[in-house]
Parts: structure tokens; C-alpha cells; sequence
């Protein structure tokens, strides 16, 4: 088993898997005036994290637990994903962490554009992580893209944002224990819980002809 | 329910049997080809420690719209477990099932799970809506969550859970309703639907735009509006991965979600003969 260096690695932010440029649905929603602040970005990461970083966490764990699995886990979230966008993004995601990823580990061959949580899982079977660790590294990229994102569309103070992680980070735990538990269910009974929003924002922000983030 | 092919191009209802609080009655005109059945809500609730079940099967070649009379009120009840509604329907080889019922009113207090499993085989046509409001007027939402599998040709196509109310972490928030008490949402599945829903041979235009209607929903009309307001049916329809698509919109209130999503739940206009 690999050690918590390993894990860090994979969440890191600085890992060159394109992340920086997507805002994870943040943009459309600052756009509609939903999230404007520290405290209405922190509903907005509560939201997130129950519903995309629940799922994302128990795929991403699905995978790193079997490898073999990782074709049904990407048709489990093309069901789960009805927004063409998000689709388009997730798969973009997964591409970028895949080749970052290859340069690595030896990671098993999942297809040129596997969605994002199906590339981490993979990422950290090869890293040998457990499904566990890639639940909480899943867990938490879903919310620290996006907080990342409002400092630099919203200008808010870093501090206070990474105050609101810090304060977020036992969610993210618990989010990602509950994903981990449920990893070797069945494909279509593992965790779906979606957010009616950030489908709607996303297919609106894809429309938009400037726009900082890709999605 | 069942529903099948009278075999001279019509449907006759094989099953339609329902006790309290789900009745069902045949109802309207008989059209070429389908039958309506209205659900009729024959007691209170769903309350707390309801245990309520709907079985639909259509078969190959049969035609059932399913519609309620009213919408179904989740109510608090007695001390209980969660008050539960599993609906399984099978849609067979060129069967079609349009099931738009009334709105699920989630009071406060109420603990609700609706569960819904849909498998269409290939060939078959579904037209599948749900629509909930958040509490009624001026009280807070109760717990509600809407598991939802719909399947084509044996192959999960929209699976999705909703949860809502105080037990539901981030569900007020701007990622999930934000400020929105009313959300609703039409899934189609199958192939040629163009011909199946009015607004199906639109929906080149909306898969391109990516929007639909949506009063206030153009970004940037709201921008810097501080406290987040839903100033309209926000609102989107949105090409599955599979074959079929699926609608969703927020609003205030369900007026506004009603205006997005029943112009694409019309009965298509007859194909002259």
C-alpha cells in the first residue's frame, strides 16, 4: 500500500491535469448572482459535496477497488450526468488526469476519455492507494477546485475561503467514509444524488460566448 | 395495471386495480390507439409509515397516459419510519407510456422517499414527469428524496436522486435549488420522439441552444444581483448520453416550472391521414 505522500500527489492542485480550468459549475452560478459571497459559497460547497462529490467519491473509489469495473462505472455516470456539458467536462477532466497520470504510474488502459472520477480511481489503483484515499482526494478536489475558482472570480479574501475548508474538511471525511462504504455495490446502486443547478447552469454557461472557466 | 393491444390498433386495460389512497379510473375520451387513467387520491398522504405501491406494464404496442387528479400531498403523520412510494413500470417494444401526474407536495414535517424504477425495452417510448414543491405555502420544506432509474433497452439512462429538506445538507443552497421551492423535471426515453411529443421536433433547437423558454435564465440578466433570487423558470433540456433526453427546471414557484416544462408534455398535433 502506498503512503499518505502518494495520496497528497493525487489531490494536489498542482498536479497537471487541467483542473485550474474549470470552475465545477461555480461561474454559472456566480454569474446568476446565487453566490456572491463567503457565506453563499459555502452553501454552494455543501451542496456539491452531498451531491457531485458524493458521487465522484464513490466512483472514484469503485474504480481504485476494481480496476475491471471501470467501463460499467463510466456508463453509470453517463446516466448519471444528464447535462451534455458536465459530460463534456468530466471527460476533458479524465483525458488531462489520465496523461498527468501516465507519466506516473502504470495505470490500466481505460479508453482516450474516461470520466474524471473513473480516471482518478484508476490513477489511484496504479498509484496503490485504496479506495478509500482516492474517496477522500475525490471528495475534496470538489470542493477545492471551486473555492479556488471564487477567489479569482469573485475576489474574495483567500483567507476567509480556505477558513471555510478548514471548516468543510470533516464533511469532506464523512462524504467520502459513506462513498467508500458503498463502493462495491452494483453500478446502478451506487450514489446518485444529483443537483438540478449545476445542470442547468452548466448548459446556460456553455452558451455564454466569454467565460473564464470551461465549465 | 396492465395495459395491451386490443389487436385491432387500440389498448384495453388487461389490469386496473387500486385500493386506497391510490385509485385508479379510466378516464376521457377514447382516442385512437390509447387510453388515460387518472390516479385518484382515495385517502390522506402519503403520511409517515406509508407503504404504497403502483405497478404499470405496458405492453408491446399498447398506449397509456397515466394522470393524477390532484397533487399528492406528503404529510408528517403519526411517529413512524419514512413514508415510502415504489412505482415500477415496464414499457414493452413499441408500447408507449406517458405518466405526467400532479405535482408531490413535500409538507413540513414530512418524511418521504418516492422511489421509481422504469425499464423501457428497446423500441418503446416514455414520456416521464415529476414535479415537487418544497413545502406548502409559507412553511419550510419536509424531508423528501426522489430515487429515479429509468432504463432503455436493459442499460441505466437516467438514474438520479433528489433529496430536499432539513436532513439534506447544501439542498438551499446555489448548487442544488438555491433559493427555487419548485423544480420539476420530463424525461424521454426512446427513439423517433420527434414524432412522440409536441415539442420533440424542437428539440434540435434546444439541443443546440441548450436552453429552454426561461424568462430571467439568460445569464448575465441577473448578474451582481446580490441575495441570488430565482427571477424566473430556470430551466434547460438536455440530450442523455442514451437515447432520450431529459428537461429540468427551478423556480420560485411551481408556475414557473409549469411554464417551462408543459409546452414539452403536449400530445403531438395529428398526422393528418
Amino acid at each position: 500500500m502506498a503512503g499518505l505522500a502518494t495520496l497528497l500527489l493525487l489531490a494536489d492542485g498542482r498536479l497537471p491535469s487541467g483542473g485550474h480550468a474549470h470552475s465545477a459549475g461555480l461561474e454559472a452560478q456566480v454569474s446568476a448572482g446565487r453566490v456572491h459571497d463567503v457565506a453563499s459559497l459555502g452553501g454552494f460547497l455543501q451542496g456539491k459535496l452531498a451531491t457531485s462529490g458524493l458521487v465522484s467519491a464513490a466512483f472514484a473509489a469503485a474504480a481504485c477497488g476494481d480496476v475491471t469495473r471501470c467501463a460499467a462505472l463510466d456508463d453509470g455516470l453517463d446516466a448519471r450526468t444528464p447535462s451534455p456539458a458536465l459530460r463534456k467536462a468530466s471527460r476533458a477532466q479524465g483525458r488531462a488526469l489520465l496523461r498527468a497520470g501516465r507519466a506516473m504510474w502504470a495505470v490500466a488502459d481505460l479508453g482516450r476519455e474516461p470520466h474524471q472520477p473513473v480516471a482518478l480511481g484508476a490513477l489511484a489503483a496504479a498509484a496503490g492507494l485504496t479506495p478509500g484515499q482516492v474517496a477522500v482526494a475525490a471528495a475534496h478536489g470538489t470542493i477545492t477546485g471551486p473555492a479556488s475558482a471564487a477567489v479569482r472570480l469573485l475576489g474574495l479574501d483567500p483567507y476567509a475561503v480556505h477558513a471555510l475548508l478548514a471548516r468543510l474538511a470533516p464533511v469532506c471525511d464523512r462524504v467520502a467514509a459513506t462513498a467508500a462504504a458503498r463502493s462495491g455495490d452494483p453500478v446502478d446502486d451506487l450514489p446518485s444524488a444529483g443537483a438540478p443547478l449545476l445542470d442547468i447552469g452548466a448548459e446556460h454557461h456553455a452558451t455564454w460566448e466569454v467565460r473564464l472557466f470551461a465549465s | 395495471m396492465v395495459a395491451e393491444t386490443d389487436g385491432i390498433g387500440g389498448t384495453r386495460l388487461a389490469v386496473l386495480r387500486g385500493q386506497s389512497p391510490l385509485l385508479l379510473r379510466r378516464t376521457g375520451p377514447r382516442r385512437p390507439g390509447g387510453v388515460t387513467v387518472h390516479v385518484v387520491g382515495g385517502a390522506a398522504g402519503p403520511l409517515r409509515g406509508d407503504e404504497l405501491r403502483l405497478d404499470i406494464e405496458v405492453g408491446p404496442g399498447a398506449s397509456l397516459e397515466l394522470l393524477s387528479v390532484a397533487a399528492q400531498l406528503a404529510l408528517p403523520g403519526r411517529p413512524a419510519p419514512a413514508s415510502r412510494l415504489t412505482i415500477t413500470a415496464t414499457v414493452a417494444a413499441g408500447g408507449t407510456l406517458r405518466w405526467l401526474p400532479e405535482p408531490l407536495i413535500a409538507a413540513s414535517g414530512c418524511d418521504h422517499i418516492a422511489i421509481t424504477r422504469v425499464a423501457v425495452e428497446a423500441g418503446g417510448s416514455l414520456l416521464w414527469r415529476d414535479d415537487l414543491v418544497c413545502g406548502r405555502h409559507g412553511e419550510g420544506s419536509g424531508d423528501f428524496v426522489a430515487d429515479t432509474l429509468i432504463s432503455y433497452a436493459g442499460k441505466a439512462l437516467y438514474r438520479h436522486e433528489l433529496a430536499v429538506g432539513p436532513r439534506a445538507s447544501g439542498w438551499d443552497g446555489p448548487a442544488v435549488l438555491g433559493e427555487g421551492r419548485a423544480t420539476g423535471t420530463v424525461v424521454a426515453a426512446g427513439t423517433g420522439l420527434a414524432a412522440f411529443t409536441a415539442a420533440g421536433r424542437d428539440l434540435a433547437t434546444f439541443a443546440t441552444t441548450g436552453t429552454t423558454g426561461g424568462s430571467g435564465s439568460r445569464a448575465g440578466s441577473s448578474i451582481g444581483a446580490r441575495g441570488g433570487r430565482v427571477t424566473g423558470a430556470h430551466a434547460a433540456i438536455m440530450p442523455l448520453a442514451g437515447p432520450g433526453w431529459l428537461a429540468t427546471a427551478v423556480g420560485a414557484d411551481i408556475r414557473t416550472v409549469r411554464a417551462a416544462l408543459d409546452p414539452l408534455c403536449l400530445r403531438p398535433a395529428p398526422v393528418p391521414v
